[in-house]
């Protein structure tokens, strides 16, 4: 891949569901390029499709039509073995609900995905460490989840999903369960990763903080795109 | 994942619902304790038997018999008679069996009809010369009073039912006197040679007369089990005496007339049958098969041996298949763990395969912990199943002391049965956790992400 090769293309992709007789069409031939470290924001109303956008490109789900080239491969037509390492290796995903996981301790939960992608042991420790840095929460690293604001459990989820040093992240409402102040402070540091080499796309309600922090704002409405625009990027 | 990734996450999860799996894996214990218990069990009686059959000398023991014995009345003879006389079961043959590897002892039997006389009563008996080796094998295992005191030694041991018409209170007996009449050979010929004083010995050729004779000898010990059977003699001998003692007595036994009638072997000292011991009953057969080749006839209980073994297996079969009932109704405990883990850790899965775990690696997650559970159960199990059959070995013994019997070792635990008991505990484990792992493995990540 090149430098000025697009780090998402979506080209005609559809993602259409059967329930009884009628056909949800979630994602309906929809076109959209995504430039390498760029921070896009997908908006758009409820059931508007771009959760379900968002897990057709982190390869959760498969598209009932049209290609997704990401990172300059096709992953629509990957093996279900090759699309678990393009979630490993290529994508850091980040959550509404944080979905860290509440029996593990902040480390242990960030060191998941280094045991899947199956990092050797003395190096887990400082890759840790480094992305805790990144997120600036260095001192809570024996404490378990619930121990944590919600600002903080978002904070270790990022630092979950920039562990394996992925090429794109993906965020699904990061600031949804989170008050304004909090959410400002994590899109921020989301901002932040895009200076480190990475492509960000998120879904989120919220179109002040989405002017503020993105490059380009993307509505969707009714699984189709309805308009691409340049952010105000009053953060930048 | 790598496999102690995947052991360190198995084992975390297992920690989490703690009580739960300690009763799935105690669930796979009891089931692993009945099957050990039951095949200690069968692994046990078997061991006994043998042990105790192996004593009483009938499973190392061939008999031999000259080729030209009685076969009975009306009865054909087997071989093909031949102008060459069949070889004399004598001193020479004794001597070349007895070098024979593997063979421990060579002696004859030695039986005759007798008189007791005991309080001026007469008694009707048959009398057997038993070796100092029948000690040790296991027939006077517990009797009252005390083994011959030496092999040329003027002492009886009574059968119990003998020493019953003998007196009221048997036990009474040991340390009185009883006189035994008997007809004894006296050789008619001057020259006859003096190999008929070796023991059990028929007279030379020439022929012999019968004179009556008594001995008196001191009871020492009564038993209540049959150690000179009716095999290989003729009737069950209920007086028994040292064997060099009973030989010198050259008492006249039933071949001697048939000898005296063939005159086939002038001159030569020959018995009516050898007992010849082996060191274990797995070399019986090569030693039978080379004493027919000198030209005897051989016998042995082998056979009888063949289908004890058959017995026993079967009877641990039945045992295994009864003991794994319980094992099978713990797999489901397992299955039914498992699945309430998957219900449980639905958006687990999902968050894992979000973050890159493939369906393998799900699935190789809950194999491990059904493995888990399988180990520790077995390892438990084991434990409790020895200690069901020490329970049980002691439960019986105390029966047995009640009863005036020698305590026994009931159940036997062999490293085999550890290693199968925990390896089968393992591998029924992973069958039931097929289901399950195939099922989380199965999730769809979307859906389980979305799963409160």
């Amino acid at each position: 891949m090149s430098a000025s090769d697009p780090a998402i293309h979506l080209d005609h992709i559809s993602r259409h569901y059967s329930m009884g007789d009628a056909t949800v069409r979630a994602v309906d031939d929809l076109s959209l390029s995504v430039d390498q470290n760029e921070f896009l924001a997908l908006l758009g109303s409820s059931g508007s499709g771009k959760s379900t956008l968002l897990n057709l490109i982190g390869g959760l789900d498969r598209p009932t039509s049209g290609s997704i080239i990401a990172n300059g491969q096709n992953i629509a037509t990957l093996s279900p073995l090759d699309l678990a390492r393009y979630r490993r290796n290529t994508i850091g995903m980040i959550f509404q609900s944080f979905n860290l996981l509440t029996r593990m301790t902040l480390e242990e939960n960030i060191e998941l995905p280094l045991r899947l992608a199956e990092v050797d042991r003395a190096e887990r420790p400082g890759r840790v460490r480094e992305v805790l840095e990144r997120v600036r929460l260095t001192h809570r690293l024996g404490h378990r989840p619930v121990e944590l604001s919600g600002g903080e459990q978002q904070r270790v989820a990022i630092a979950r999903a920039l562990v394996n040093r992925p090429k794109i992240l993906l965020a699904d409402e990061p600031t949804g369960n989170l008050d304004s102040a909090t959410g400002e402070t994590i899109l921020a540091l989301l901002r932040e990763q895009s200076q480190f080499g990475m492509t960000i796309v998120m879904v989120t309600h919220e179109r002040a903080l989405a002017e503020k922090f993105a490059d380009r704002l993307a509505i969707m409405v009714d699984g189709k795109l309805q308009s691409t625009s340049a952010a105000k990027g009053l953060a930048q | 994942m790598k496999a102690r990734d995947l052991t360190d996450l198995a084992l975390r999860n297992l920690r989490e619902a703690l009580f739960r799996n300690v009763l799935t894996t105690l669930g796979v214990a009891v089931g692993v304790a009945s099957l050990v218990a039951m095949l200690s069990l069968g692994v046990g009686l078997q061991q006994l038997a043998s042990q105790r059959l192996s004593q009483s000398g009938l499973f190392d023991t061939i008999f031999v018999t000259p080729k030209n014995n009685f076969r009975g009345m009306g009865r054909p003879q087997r071989e093909v008679q031949t102008d060459k006389p069949p070889r004399a079961l004598d001193e020479d043959a004794r001597k070349e069996i007895s070098k024979y590897p593997n063979v421990i002892e060579v002696y004859p039997q030695v039986r005759f009809f007798t008189e007791v006389r005991f309080n001026n009563k007469p008694y009707a008996t048959v009398v057997a010369g038993m070796p100092e080796s029948s000690k040790n094998s296991g027939s006077f295992d517990g009797m009252q009073g005390r083994f011959f005191s030496s092999a040329t030694a003027h002492e009886a041991i009574l059968q119990i039912e003998f020493a019953k018409e003998l007196s009221d209170k048997p036990d009474s007996l040991i340390g009185r006197e009883l006189t035994l009449r008997y007809a004894e050979r006296q050789a008619l010929a001057a020259n006859a040679p003096t190999g008929a004083d070796a023991p059990g010995a028929a007279e030379p050729s020439g022929g012999f007369s019968v004179v009556p004779k008594e001995l008196r000898l001191n009871i020492v010990g009564v038993v209540e089990t049959e150690p000179a059977g009716g095999y290989g003699g003729y009737g069950n001998a209920r007086l028994l005496m040292p064997l060099e003692t009973a030989a010198t007595l050259r008492a006249a036994q039933v071949n001697d007339l048939r000898d005296i009638v063939r005159d086939s072997n002038a001159n030569k000292t020959t018995y009516a049958s050898l007992s010849v011991r082996a060191k274990s009953p797995s070399q019986v057969e090569a030693l039978e098969t080379s004493i027919k080749n000198l030209g005897f006839n051989a016998f042995s209980l082998l056979d009888a041996s063949k289908s004890l073994r058959t017995f026993f297996s079967v009877f641990d079969l039945l045992l295994g298949i009864f003991g794994s009932l319980a094992l099978a109704v713990a797999t489901l405990g397992i299955v039914n763990t498992l699945v309430m883990a998957i219900l449980e850790r639905r958006r687990e899965i999902g968050v894992l395969k979000a973050l890159g775990a493939a369906d393998s690696d799900v699935q190789q997650l809950f194999f491990v912990e059904a493995g888990v559970m399988g180990f520790f159960g077995g390892i438990f199990g084991v434990l409790f199943g020895w200690l069901l059959g020490r329970a049980l070995t002691f439960g019986t013994n105390l029966y047995l002391h009640r009863q005036n019997l020698n305590p026994i070792q009931l159940s036997s635990v062999p490293w085999w049965l550890v290693l199968s008991a925990m390896a089968f505990a393992v591998l029924v484990s992973l069958a039931a956790g097929l289901y399950p792992a195939s099922r989380a493995a199965k999730l769809n990540p979307v859906d389980a992400l979305r799963y409160e």
